[in-house]
This record gives C-alpha cells, structure tokens and sequence, in this order.
C-alpha cells in the first residue's frame, strides 16, 4: 500500500516536467510580445523594450529560458510577473485559496445533493420522481453556466434581496455560496445521472436480492451493499471533476466577481504572462493527478476486491 | 487458505480508507488559510472599479487608465488639465520661457509629501533622471527625451554615459529650469502628463518596496493596496492644491468583469462604474436613469491603411476619401454602438485644443459620390478589401458593420481580419503583415492637436503601424515644432491638419464616449476631456 502510493507519488516527477516544458514551449509559440504590449496603443520605446526584455531574460533562446525557470522552480522561485514585478508565487498564493474554497463547496454541494437526488431517483425508476429528476438533470445540463449566472444574480440579489450581486468577500464561505451552486450544477447533473443508473441497476443484482431475502432492515441493504458498490462510477467521475471545477470557474468567477485561479489564468493568457501561466497550470496538473491517487485509493475503500500491492 | 486471504483484503481497505482520509485533511487544511475580509468602506468614501494596476504605482512606469486613476489620487504635478482639458498651474507657481527652450519653473511655497517632506525644485529633478534613466526600465522614459541630455542616461544601445540630464538645473528649493534639445513650444502641455511627477528622498533607497506602498504629494494619501482587491486611499488633509477632496477617501476595487461591477452598481454596493459592457450598453438608460452618463472625450478610433499593403500601395488618395464617404457613420454609431461613439469630424475629437471644423465632405455618407471618387483614383486592385483587428476588445461588431457599408455603396468585396487578441494583433502590425486596414485608435496623452497628429503620422513615429510617409506633412511637423508660440504651433499644425484631408493617411470613424454609471450614493459625477471619472469631486450623500 505505502510502496504503491510512493511509487504513484514518484510518477508525478516525469509529468510535472513534462507538463512544464509542453506549456512553456506553448507560451513561446502564441504570437505576441508581452513587453511591447506593455505600452499598448499609444507610442512605445524601442530603446527601452530591449533594455526590459534583456533584464527579464526574454532575449535569450527557449532552452536557457526554460533551464533558468526550471532551477528557478528548485529554489522555491516560480518566477516575477513581466508587468507588476509581483513574484509569481505571491499571486498564486493569493488566487489559490479563494478557487479551493470555491471549488471545495462546489464539490460537496454536487457529492451531498447530486447522490441524494440520484439515490431517490434510482430506488423509484421509472416512476414519477424519476422523471422529475430526469426533466430538472436535463435542464441543468443544456443551460450554459452564464444563463445561470446571470438568472441566480436576478433572483437571489435583485428579487429576493437576500445577497449582494457580487462576492464582496471572497474569504466568507456564504457569499460563496451562489457562485458554488452555479459551478456545480453541471457536474450536479452528471452525477445525479450516473449514481441514477448505477443504483437502479445494482438493485437487480444478485447480492441485493441475497440481502434482502437475508431479512436484513432496508436502510443497511440501500447505505452499505446498494450504494457502496454504485458509487465507483461515480467517484471516477468526481476525480476528474474536481480539476475542472477549479480550471473551468473563469466564466462563474466573472458573473461573481471572484478572483481565483481561473481569472488569473485567463488575465495571464492575454498578457502572455508565461511564468504565471507556467505555474498555476502546472499546479492544476497536480491536483489532477492527486485527485486521481485519491480516486484509486477510494475503490479500494468502496470495492473490498480491490487492492494495491 | 480464504480466511488468510480476506484478512489482507480487509487490511488493504483499511489502510486506503486512511490514505484517503489523510489526502482529504490537506485539501481541506489547504483551504482554510487565513487572510482578512474587507468589511465594505469606511463611511464617506467612494468606491470605484478600477482593476488592479498591472505594474507598481509609480509615475514614471504606470501607462495604463486603471493605474493612472491612482496615480492622480496620490500625485499632483507642476500643472494639471481641468475638467475642460484647459491647462492650469498646480504645484507650479509659474513656468515661463522666452524663445520655448529653456523653461524656468517656480513651485509654489508650503507643499509637502504625504510624509511631510518638504517638495522641492530637487524632488523633481531627482525623479525625473531616475524615471529616464534607461537601467531604472520605466515605461514613461520616452516622455522625458526633449530635455538635454536625455541620450545620455537613455541611450539607443548600450550603458547610460551619465546619471543625469544635463537640461535639468536646480536654481535653487523652489526654482529650477528645463533647457530642452530644440524649442518646443507645448512643452508645458506634456508636464500635465502625470510622469513628471515628484518623489520623496525615501523612495531611492527602496523603489520596489515604494512601489507598492506610494508617498506622493497629491490630494489623497495611500491606506493599503490588496492585490486583486482593491486600493484605499485617503483624503489629505495638508493638500495645498486647488482641486481638494470633497469626499472622504477613494477605495479602488478590482472587479473581474464589467457586467459584475454593473450589477453592484445597480445595487448599490459599489459606488461608480467608469465603463459598461456591451451586453448592458441598451439597457444602461432603462436601469440608471439620469445616473448613466455618456460623455464625449479626446479619444478617436479609425481604420488606418497600410501603405504597403497590395490594396493601398500607391493610392490615389481619393480612393480612400470614397471609401470614407461610403461608411455611413451616423446609422452605425446609433445601433451597433448604442450610442456610445460620435461620428468623427476631423482627425480629432472637438475636445482636443486645435480642433477646427474642416470644410470637407469626406466624413458625410454618400454612396454616388463614394462610387465617384473611387473611380477617379483608380479603383482598388483585386477589388477587395480588409480589416485588421482584435477579437478581445469588442470591435467586431463594427469592424463588420463598417465592411457592410462599404460593401453595398462601393460594391468592393469588404472582411474583418480578426487576431485573436491585441498582442496578435501587435505583431501581424510590426511585422507588416496587415492586408489592408487596421484598427487604429488614440486617446490624447495631453488634448493638444499635436498629440493626435506627429505621433500617427510623422513618417518616424512609433506608433505609424501604416507606414504613411509624406515630405510636405513631415515639414509642416517640423515647422510647427520650431514655431516659438503655442499658438504658431497650434496654427501650422491645424495647416497640416487640413492638408491631412487630401492626403488621407487614416480614415477615422467616430469618437470615444465614457458611459459611466453610479449609484444613488454619490454625486457630482463628472468625467474629464480623457474619459475619466474626477474622483476628487464626487459627493458622498
């Protein structure tokens, strides 16, 4: 157990290299020079624009700049932005947080509520529930985020008064909350759907039929032999969901005003701000691939067949 | 043989279930970092969407609207521009000169930094060669090179050959002169360009550090500066300077969107919004009332040929006067642009000092005579036409409006050449690459003829991405540039101007317009010849 998860640790090296050097080499290729853009449309200064570039070291060629980012990451130095001279690692320091607290409620609302919903609606397939459930699943996944966004923003702030439009805070998990909802009702949908057929198909197995015909009382045979085995499907789901509520928060973030991660990302992109681009992408690779450990550790947990050696 | 099996299997499953446990504790400990709420604003300020400055907050590098609103909070230069844009003296008692070359600057007695430092001719000339020095890579250098001197901290290639300019003397606390290359008779006008700013001895010792918590001598003093946040400042009480602070502070707050800060307005949970998205551009009248205001300032968007494009190489000029005649302004501006753009009038907008009504036609829409002129100049070769621009800036909707029209007054095949955002379209525009048009736009630097005509179309400029290049404007420039009166220069500049009209390096289109709304908080709104909100005159109710 300890040697596989060392070992799955250790994979991580080769692709957190390999994922640097693929982005770099990215934001190398994208046309467009970030430190002539500095002096937007109005005049520029070419005396200056080389000076600046030959102290950020963007004159030199692609390897020496990738080498000096690389030994750079080594000594904890993600780089300094090209624009507000801030160290990289400040502003990801920043942005973190707030797109982990986001995404960290986004994901228990969908866990919590897209199981329960699915549950109810497998336990009574076919019947009216089920159809509800597949009418509400069906909405939430063919109305783009924004319409959301924007229709949660004029009930919730405008009508009903109860928030304001916007994240004043976006340290305070309440006023997190809208924005939240918004990011998980997508997932929320395909996890209702998935945990759905998975429990209306295991209640036929053999092993249900075999536990009730045990006489064993109806919550065990639904909590522990019922939902503990549909649920792998749905926990696959969920690992890779996680990254992409973090990365795919930039249209949510706008609507509500939070400035995590994706924002970052996006702001980075269109000022060509490698470095920055480098590390918050890199980081997200990270996550992924530790949702993915988590995801394999927790079949074991659900599947006692399964283990690791 | 089994039960030894399922024992292991048991103890498999538990030691995932507390590798698990321990991987969701980090995630969650990684969470709950700490870090303070903002809690609103102090009573009596104003809160405003300003994004976060993209460099540190200093005067000599900060280029762009969202820094420049700080910078004005914490500075107050020799001279300043009034809401008119006309020029008046701030911390200058006066600045005077005989032949436009040697200028003789006077300060006014009693001004002081934040800190209480005494502001001296020194303050001045000491920021000045450090934000010119070419090692100190401040964005605004170019700004200071009429002064004498200038190539030598600032040289074309290689190291500074000295540490100041020699142009700059310091008389004596309050007195010092400008003793520039050549005469320039507006020179006056560019010191209200918020560079030629003081600073404080403190800030040589540790510019970095300065840059992030500023000392200036402007009419609000700086709180604190949350990344990503927002930015507080504080009304000065010791400020000297005639444009005071009527309300109690500024907080900058840093909005990810338009349309977020919008919907705060429209609750009034933020106090001013200085721009609005398309999306509720129709709307803007509808929500706000009398508390939307659209106000005209000294900024112009046109469509520039590039002269050595296949469809422009060589024009006859009047090819270009039909095309203008064949873009009808009028009906674009009051749909596709809602109104937030006046159909253009000359080669700059009525704000701009020098502006003059020019007795031509070319900017009216007339398709006969469009077709006309076309015909006389020749005709555009492969009848086809395009127009470069950045998809990331809003402008595509009349990029394709403006080609519609051409198209059905000229019949000439007209398409938007869209880059994928502005840096693209940067290099496709330095490297030559543009087919025809490109979209081009200026806002004034300081609202002087001048700035809107030798800085687009010098044959030298940065800024001529079109490449126009003509002797006679050249020499016009040149003779403006040497007249000893900002009135002679004015005069041969609106000459030039005028000759512009049948040269037609630019077809320009229509002028800015800033469509800000506030909430029922705040008062006295008003918006200066650049566009922005003069947050110092803002009333809290």
């Amino acid at each position: 157990m300890g040697r596989y998860v060392a070992r799955r640790l250790l994979q991580m090296i080769p692709v957190f290299i390999g994922s640097t050097l693929l982005i770099f080499c990215m934001m190398y290729a994208l046309p467009g020079d970030p430190v002539k853009a500095l002096w937007g449309e109005q005049s520029s200064d070419p005396a200056q624009i080389a000076a600046l570039k030959h102290h950020l070291g963007l004159d030199q060629p692609l390897w020496w700049q990738y080498w000096h980012y690389l030994t750079g990451l080594f000594h904890g130095d993600f780089g300094t932005q090209i624009a507000s001279q801030r160290p990289v690692a400040d502003v990801i320091a920043q942005a973190f947080p707030v797109t982990i607290r986001l995404t960290l409620f986004a994901f228990v609302f969908t866990v919590v509520a897209g199981i329960l919903l699915g549950l109810a609606a497998g336990l009574r397939a076919e019947k009216a529930l089920d159809r509800l459930v597949l009418v509400f699943t069906l909405l939430l996944i063919s109305i783009p985020s924004f319409v959301l966004g924007f229709l949660f923003q004029y009930v919730f702030a405008f009508q009903l008064g109860w928030v304001t439009p916007t994240v004043q805070d976006s340290e305070s998990f309440s006023q997190l909350m809208l924005p939240a909802v918004v990011l998980a009702a997508l997932s929320l949908a395909y996890v209702t759907r998935l945990t759905r057929t998975s429990v209306a198909e295991n209640l036929r197995a053999d092993y249900i039929r075999t536990a009730v015909a045990k006489g064993l009382p109806r919550r065990r045979v639904v909590g522990v032999h019922l939902l503990r085995n549909s649920l792998i499907p749905v926990v696959t789901f969920l690992g890779t969901d996680i990254g992409s509520l973090m990365a795919g928060a930039v249209v949510t973030e706008g609507i509500f005003n939070v400035p995590g991660i994706g924002n970052a990302v996006f702001q980075a992109l269109t000022r060509r701000e490698g470095s920055t681009v480098v590390g918050i992408v890199t980081l997200i690779v990270l996550v992924y691939l530790a949702a993915s450990l988590l995801v394999d550790l927790l079949y074991a947990v659900l599947d006692p067949r399964i283990r690791y050696a | 043989m089994r039960a030894a099996r399922s024992v292991r299997f048991r103890r498999a499953a538990t030691t995932a279930r507390w590798s698990a446990l321990a991987v969701a504790v980090a995630l969650t400990a990684a969470a709950c970092g700490s870090g303070a709420g903002d809690g609103g604003k102090p009573a009596g300020y104003v809160s405003i969407d300003v994004t976060e400055p993209q460099k540190p907050l200093v005067p000599g590098n900060t280029n762009e609207t969202q820094g420049a609103y700080v910078i004005n909070a914490l500075f107050t230069g020799l001279v300043e521009y009034n809401a008119k844009g006309k020029l008046e003296n701030a911390n200058a008692e006066s600045i005077t000169t005989d032949d436009s070359r040697t200028w003789t600057v006077k300060l006014r007695k009693g001004w002081t930094f934040h800190n209480g430092e005494d502001v001296t001719a020194r303050s001045y000339v000491d920021a000045w060669n450090w934000f010119a020095d070419i090692r100190n890579n401040q964005q605004n250098s170019f700004w200071f090179e009429d002064i004498k001197g200038y190539q030598d901290v600032h040289p074309e290639k290689g190291d500074p050959r000295a540490k100041a300019m020699s142009g700059l003397k310091v008389v004596d606390d309050h007195t010092f002169t400008i003793e520039l290359t050549h005469p320039v008779s507006y020179f006056k006008y560019k010191l209200g360009y918020y560079t030629f700013a003081p600073l404080p001895h403190g800030f040589y010792q540790d510019p970095k550090k300065y840059g992030q918590h500023p000392v200036g001598n402007g009419p609000y003093t700086f709180e604190e500066w949350t990344h990503k946040k927002l930015i507080q400042v504080k009304a000065w009480k010791g400020y000297k300077g005639v444009h005071k602070a009527k309300n109690k502070g500024l907080q900058f707050r840093n909005y990810t969107s338009y349309e977020g800060a919008y919907q705060d307005v429209l609750s009034n949970t933020l106090d001013i919004s200085p721009q609005v998205a398309p999306k509720d551009l129709p709307m803007r009248k509808n929500d706000f009332g009398d508390r939307s205001i659209d106000q005209p300032f000294a900024g112009t968007q046109t469509i520039a040929p590039a002269f050595y494009s296949k469809p422009f190489k060589d024009v006859d000029p009047k090819v270009l006067q039909g095309l203008s005649m064949a873009i009808d302004r009028k009906t674009i501006t009051r749909t596709v642009l809602n109104r937030t753009r006046v159909p253009a009038t000359g080669f700059m907008p009525p704000e701009v000092t020098g502006y003059q009504k020019l007795k031509t036609d070319i900017f009216d829409y007339d398709p006969k005579k469009a077709r006309k002129l076309i015909k006389e100049g020749g005709g555009v070769p492969g009848n086809k036409l395009w127009i470069q621009f950045n998809a990331d800036g809003g402008h595509k909707e009349w990029v394709t409006a403006v080609c519609d029209s051409i198209r059905k007054a000229t019949g000439i095949e007209c398409v938007g050449d869209s880059k994928p955002d502005f840096q693209t379209d940067l290099d496709a525009r330095d490297a030559e690459q543009i087919k025809a048009f490109y979209r081009s736009g200026w806002v004034a630097d300081y609202p002087l003829n001048v700035n809107f005509l030798k800085e687009l179309y010098a044959t030298q400029a940065q800024t001529n991405y079109g490449k126009f290049s003509d002797k006679e404007i050249d020499a016009l420039f040149r003779k403006g540039d040497k007249a000893t009166t900002l009135d002679g220069t004015i005069k041969v500049y609106q000459e030039a101007e005028r000759k512009l009209a049948e040269k037609m390096p630019t077809i320009p289109l229509w002028d800015y317009k800033a469509n800000v709304v506030h909430s029922k908080d705040v008062g006295n709104v008003k918006v200066n010849y650049k566009g922005d909100v003069i947050l110092s005159d803002v009333t809290v109710k």
